[in-house]
């Protein structure tokens, strides 16, 4: 049983007979895989990470996650966006406790072990190379950094699901590569699940088990490819001829696609 | 230079507005009782000071008062029509016909009801300064970022969650942005309200004057209205930046 499973979806977001954002979209991901969707833009990924955890909800087809149908949002789920969207009145370590004053236990344990969770939040930093970056605000920090902060706030409350929209995608290149890294060994060491909606493919063949190609709009998934380079991967890997031969075979699927 | 430039601008600019002043009525031999000298008004100021002052207070009660309601009952319309597209989409054109009235149209009405003096006053200093409260507090609801509800909603926390965590912070600075706004348009209701249905108050003080011609009166009745005015408004600021400092770091304004 797959932990996040979408079956013959489809969704308009004005309701149906309105344009379609996906048709008979399936989609299955394993718990603990790392799953990359890729697509031209305006596809629809947005579109399913929305259904997938439970912000939209399909006029046709089932979406499962966790053995259970959505039908409200899913609460087991972090999600981190192209924009930090950080609080700009809270500190980075306030704003990494956002999460736990609104998903129960712990919203309601927070005043009482305030200690503990701080320590977590600060480990957490530590863990993405913000340590001692805690009391400043999301304004001192460089995008790459407030990222990050984005990264950790995803993941404080410890959700079995980590969905991530471009999360890297208005950064320079070599920020970027760097949070790969991050991100690469987050999943590997919390054994999570994370579903990477993105365009940039060299980040997804570097990050994902498995890459979904979406069709243009309305978007459904048209090639399933599984990497099976070995991981821990290292940066240098993006510069093998079997990792740029996958790229190469992504891309023609795109251009296809786009078609 | 700098920061010392920039603290005396304010009395060094106010200084040269008297003193051109001053010497426009003198070069232009411009009579008393068309356009005053700002010595002659200060001399009014001095021998009428104690009308001036008791005035004043009055004035500024129900200024106070009324932007008061102004501010508690703006905040909370504002936070229910930022609540939900149904009320807002119901209540927005009738505010903005209510705003459209002259206060002035209405203050005939209060009088009826509530009979001339204080009422009248603090009623319209509040109807006249609600609307941008409202206005500010709603905007700042209305703007949220939908990203940062999605992050919100996918935790599963409630509308009023999000409000309590977003909404109200992030509206904050539109708040008390509109607050300087709306304390000077409660004088300019308060003084119109005082000035049509009121023994009291500096717009009384200014009538009476007008009708005994003595044009140096009105205008320290001016200058009393300014300097309140100024005051308030000062107060309304430094909170502002109090509160909500983490909303107003831009170098744009700074030389």
């Amino acid at each position: 049983m797959s932990f996040v499973t979408l079956e013959n979806v489809s969704h308009a977001y004005g309701g149906k007979g309105t344009a379609l954002a996906v048709e008979n979209l399936s989609i299955a991901v394993e718990e603990g895989e790392f799953a990359a969707v890729v697509g031209p833009s305006g596809c629809g990924k947005s579109t399913l990470m929305k259904l997938a955890t439970g912000l939209q909800f399909p006029f046709k087809g089932s979406v499962k996650v966790a053995n259970d149908v959505v039908r409200q949002p899913v609460k087991i789920a972090g999600m981190a966006f192209q924009a930090p969207t950080l609080l700009p009145w809270r500190t980075t370590l306030e704003n990494l406790l956002l999460p736990l004053e609104i998903v129960p236990p712990h919203r309601s344990n927070l005043r009482r072990n305030r200690r503990e969770y701080v320590a977590r939040a600060e480990n957490l930093l530590k863990s993405v190379g913000l340590a001692g970056q805690s009391g400043k605000f999301p304004w001192e920090l460089s995008g790459g950094m407030q990222q990050r902060t984005s990264l950790c706030r995803a993941l404080i409350h410890e959700p079995k699901l980590l969905m991530l929209d471009e999360p890297f995608g208005a950064l320079d290149a070599f920020t970027r590569e760097e949070l790969w890294c991050v991100i690469r060994d987050l999943h590997a060491s919390r054994k999570i699940t994370v579903i990477l909606v993105t365009h940039d493919l060299r980040e997804a063949v570097f990050l994902a088990d498995r890459i979904f190609v979406m069709s243009s709009r309305p978007g459904r998934i048209v090639v399933e490819r599984k990497i099976d380079i070995p991981r821990p991967r290292d940066l240098e890997v993006t510069f093998t001829a079997e990792f740029q031969d996958i790229v190469h075979e992504l891309r023609g699927h795109i251009v296809k696609a786009r078609q | 230079m700098g920061t010392w430039s920039i603290r005396a601008a304010p009395w060094l600019f106010t200084l040269a507005l008297f003193v051109i002043w001053e010497a426009v009525c003198i070069v232009f031999k411009i009579p008393v009782f068309f356009l005053p000298p700002p010595t002659a008004i200060a001399k009014a100021t001095v021998e009428f000071w104690p009308a001036i002052y008791r005035n004043s207070f009055i004035t500024l009660w129900s200024t106070l008062l009324g932007f008061g309601m102004a501010v508690g009952f703006g905040l909370l319309l504002g936070l229910v029509v930022g609540w939900s597209r149904t009320i807002y989409a119901g209540l927005y054109p009738l505010m903005i016909g209510f705003n459209a009235i002259p206060k002035v149209a209405v203050v005939p009405i209060l009088v009826l009801w509530f009979g001339i003096g204080f009422i009248p006053a603090v009623l319209t200093a509040f109807l006249i300064s609600f609307f941008p409260i409202v206005v500010n507090v709603a905007t700042g609801l209305a703007t949220i970022e939908p990203e940062l509800e999605d992050v919100l909603k996918a935790l599963g926390a409630s509308k009023l969650d999000i409000m309590r965590k977003v909404g109200i912070p992030r509206t904050l600075p539109y708040f008390f942005g509109s607050l300087k706004v709306a304390i000077t348009l409660a004088f300019v209701g308060t003084v119109i309200s005082e000035s049509v249905a009121s023994n009291n108050g500096i717009g009384n003080l200014m009538l009476q004057a007008q009708a005994q011609f003595q044009v140096p009166l009105i205008f320290a009745g001016l200058v009393a209205l300014a300097v309140e005015g100024i005051v308030m408004y000062w107060l309304m600021a430094v909170l502002e930046a109090r509160m909500t400092g983490w909303a107003q770091r831009s170098g744009f304004a700074q030389n």
